[in-house]
């Protein structure tokens, strides 16, 4: 097998050399710049060849870019040191997942990930069926036409600074014998995948800013626009949920300090496109459904892939001080800023030129207590977050420039700022459910409320006495009356359904998937509440070392070294049992700590047993040999452990948002029509 | 065309935009000629007299009583101070404990110039007094910071943090070094000492 893999690697090498990857690259960013120009010109002169040339190029293009990643994979597992990304990334004793998992850990890589996915977007843009008798829901062929050349441009600017700037195919003289290997931290099947998921939901917003540009030139944001880019923002959304929901799962697993958010710089600048994000999931539903809102649901879409750019890549610049920063070079930053400032800058230029006369809704207006009015004051709270996050991370750098002062805010800024106004949005989410478009009588809704209205009442006094604080209880009460509202929702209207048609896979699709994501956010909620009364405790322990914590017991009981492909571990061993000394055997974990003597470096790989009510979590801090009075060596360890209730409720719940996103990308079931219409 | 408050409206993200990017140009072509550092943010407070912060209370139950901290104590200085901000849920705090204890709590060598002042950052006393029976409770004046609020004055972003404040006569006391991570000997030596020569 492994001949096998090693004759295929050697044969196919030649062919797919870093200068193929290298020209390939090249190669795309033509293709890019004409996917961008040509069908432009075409749809200009009513000249339908040219037009119709865009589902070609895109393909092409996106072909280009794979290409290019076959030769740069096939350079990695080969271990071709000559290549500067390699050398810099990789290591002979690296296993060889990391090998291509650690072609995206850097900023080279990752850029041409970037671009990748922005090509893979563009392909299934091509492919997906246009607008057609068979097919009335597709997208009409010039409209795609003109998405498929904004989104061709955006990749030529972005290819171009690949080619120029961070050029992942360069050349290393002389060639190194052995490369330097990865940080590793960065060796953990999360992260292989983490990145992927997290760009897909960044560049996935890159569609709908194409739709508002497209609007914009067209003067008309109109019901059928909003029915066209939904599914676009649904799905960017969805991956960007799922990417964040695994970032913070590998700092809780993974970086061992035991935290699951960090207000870290790269973490608010996923955050941030997120909540515009959601905003403008919630008011495209506006345009579609009324057509009110539309020219702030086309700000939203241009703001959204406007932060998401500047997140992924100011960060990289060096402006933002991160842990995450990958290369910390301003002559790329300025580069970028241009790209920002063409793609961002012009998209809100357009917007400031065309919005004002975008055509006034045909539809009535609505009062304030309506499904409109709570859609309304949903994406003002969220926008409202998202200022304040975004004011949080700019703050220390822009406080820096005008008043050469210097400040730092940090995770109690955060807390502070976001709990008043996270508090009204899950009080808001669990009513709007129940408001109908645009006028809701107040009685009839309270009627329909009342029940989940009293299950939540009735969760008070036991949240108050489960969690610890106050805040924590009064935020898991309103979880619980989202989580409530919505199974309402599903349950009422499964209710109304005449008898003869009742089925739960006959509610709208629509609706299962708002109740779902609406659930979703109250599950993770929970969890962020749980987390709230998680327990920590250091202690100096050896072997038969008892710790009384969290209601059991803890017990070290051996010490064994540990030899990895590329590192040296020493493992301990805990068991932990239910009560005390002799209860049950509840859990055994094993933490390492694993010292990486390529990169000098000691990583804590902490062992977690997840639990559904709690996770039990410990951490092999430092190890170290003293003597016992009788002249032994003994060996003495550093080990936290917590115990963290509702933690895997945070994952759990955030996976499950992202599934209500899905649930609603899948195609509905075709209406069987009477055979004689 | 007539402008009217919709356009001027839908002309302000832009504008706000541009305003963003401006900064961002400053910054970065300072940062080119060294002129900017954006690596300055990591220290917040930096030659600056003590924020004003609400009096800390003391560890409740002590078998030795510590006094707790407030921002008068900082005024009355006749020593330099390092400050610690810890907690007993850190490790790198635990870590630095028996440089600490070695060099700075006088433990083992003569009197030291330095007093050590601790601020316990968001904790239980329970786990705080666990915590510093272990380290052998290195503080002449431990702080308990329960809500956090007094590193928001502070500006601090994690623990362990350090800040060096030396006293002055006329201006007032001053933080004159403030560190991130846990306190080395190396660093000690190469940055806090060169302070407290120049104090004395």
């Amino acid at each position: 097998m492994q001949a096998l893999f090693t004759t295929l690697l050697a044969a196919l090498a030649p062919v797919f050399s870093p200068e193929s990857g290298h020209f390939a690259l090249a190669l795309a960013c033509v293709l890019a710049a004409l996917q961008g120009i040509l069908p432009l010109i075409g749809l200009r002169r009513a000249h339908s060849p040219l037009t119709a040339l865009a589902r070609p190029l895109a393909l092409s293009h996106c072909l280009a870019l794979l290409i290019s990643w076959a030769c740069l994979i096939i350079a990695a597992l080969g271990d071709d040191f000559s290549l500067k990304l390699i050398a810099d990334n990789s290591a002979i004793n690296k296993p060889w997942p990391y090998k291509i998992a650690g072609l995206w850990g850097n900023h080279e890589g990752s850029l041409l990930l970037w671009v990748s996915l922005l090509s893979l977007y563009c392909a299934l843009l091509a492919l997906l069926p246009g607008q057609s008798p068979r097919h009335p829901a597709g997208l009409p062929p010039r409209l795609r036409s003109r998405l498929l050349a904004l989104l061709g441009i955006v990749s030529a600017g972005f290819e171009l600074f690949c080619l120029t700037t961070s050029n992942p195919f360069l050349r290393l003289w002389p060639v190194p014998i052995d490369g330097l290997g990865m940080n590793p931290l960065l060796q953990d099947p999360g992260l292989a995948v983490h990145p992927p998921l997290l760009y897909s939901g960044y560049v996935g917003f890159a569609v709908p800013f194409a739709f508002a540009i497209s609007a914009l030139l067209d003067g008309r944001a109109d019901a059928l626009w909003a029915r066209y880019a939904r599914p676009w923002v649904i799905s960017a959304w969805a991956l960007l949920t799922l990417g964040i929901t695994l970032g913070a799962w590998w700092s809780y697993a993974v970086l061992g300090w035991g935290g699951y958010w960090f207000w870290d710089p790269v973490e608010n600048a996923a955050l941030i496109p997120w909540l515009t994000g959601t905003a403008l999931l919630h008011s495209v539903i506006v345009v579609e459904k009324r057509s009110h809102l539309q020219s702030w649901c086309l700000l939203l879409a241009l703001a959204t892939f406007a932060l998401s750019l500047s997140g992924t890549f100011l960060v990289r610049s060096g402006i933002l001080n991160s842990v995450h920063a990958f290369a910390n070079d301003p002559a790329r930053g300025l580069f970028i800023l241009a790209l920002l400032g063409l793609y961002g800058g012009g998209g809100l230029l357009l917007f400031a030129l065309r919005a004002p006369n975008l055509l006034p809704p045909a539809t009535p207006s609505f009062t304030p207590l309506s499904r409109e009015g709570a859609l309304v004051l949903n994406n003002i709270l969220l926008c409202t977050l998202c200022a304040i996050v975004l004011t949080g991370t700019l703050y220390p750098p822009f406080m820096q420039l005008l008043f050469g002062r210097t400040l730092s805010v940090g995770k109690p800024f955060f807390e502070a700022t976001t709990t008043p106004f996270i508090i009204p949005l899950l009080l808001l989410m669990g009513g709007s459910m129940a408001l109908p478009w645009r006028y809701a009588p107040i009685n009839p809704t309270l009627r329909r409320l009342a029940l989940p209205l009293c299950l939540t009442l009735g969760a008070i006094l036991p949240a108050f006495w489960l969690f610890p604080t106050a805040l924590a209880a009064s935020v898991a009460v309103l979880a619980l009356w989202v989580i409530n509202a919505a199974l309402n929702d599903l349950i009422s209207r499964f209710y109304t359904m005449p008898q003869e048609h009742r089925g739960l896979s006959r509610l709208p699709r629509s609706l299962w998937a708002t109740s779902l994501a609406h659930i979703g956010v109250g599950i993770t909620m929970l969890g962020l509440c749980g987390m709230a009364g998680s327990q920590e405790r250091l202690i100096e322990a050896q072997i038969g070392t008892h710790l009384h914590f969290g209601g059991h017991d803890w017990a070290l009981t051996a010490l064994t070294p540990h030899h990895g492909p590329n590192y040296e571990a020493v493992e301990a061993h805990i068991i932990i049992r239910r009560h005390d000394a002799h209860g049950p055997v509840l859990a055994i974990l094993e933490p390492q700590i694993r010292l990486f003597p390529q990169q000098g470096q000691k990583i804590l790989h902490v062992a977690i047993i997840h639990r559904p009510l709690e996770d039990l979590y410990a951490a092999l801090g430092s190890v170290k040999e003293v003597q016992t009075p009788q002249d032994q060596n003994t060996y003495r360890v550093i080990l936290r452990v917590h115990e963290n209730p509702l933690a895997s409720w945070l994952w759990f719940g955030g996976i499950i948002m992202a599934m209500g996103g899905v649930l609603h990308l899948i195609p509905a079931r075709r209406k069987r029509r009477p055979a004689c219409a | 065309m007539r402008l009217t408050r919709r356009h001027y409206l839908a002309a302000l993200p832009a504008l706000g935009a541009a305003g963003l990017g401006g900064g961002f140009l400053y910054m970065l072509r300072h940062a080119t000629q060294g002129t900017f550092d954006p690596k300055a943010v990591r220290n917040p407070r930096l030659g600056q007299a003590v924020p004003a912060f609400s009096p800390l209370p003391a560890l409740p139950e002590q078998p030795t009583p510590c006094p707790g901290l407030s921002w008068q104590d900082f005024h009355t200085l006749t020593q330099p101070v390092l400050l610690l901000i810890w907690a007993s849920w850190c490790l790198p705090c635990l870590e630095e404990i028996p440089f600490l204890r070695q060099h700075i709590a006088g433990e083992t060598t003569t009197a030291s110039p330095l007093a050590l002042w601790g601020v316990c950052y968001k904790d239980t006393p329970s786990q705080a007094a666990h915590w510093l029976e272990q380290a052998h409770h290195p503080f002449s004046r431990l702080g308990m910071d329960y809500d956090g609020q007094c590193a928001i004055e502070w500006g601090v972003t994690g623990v362990p943090e350090s800040f060096l404040i030396l006293p002055h006569p006329l201006t007032g006391s001053r933080i004159v070094w403030h560190g991130t991570g846990s306190l080395t000997e190396a660093l000690y030596r190469e940055q806090i000492q060169p302070f407290l020569r120049g104090a004395l």
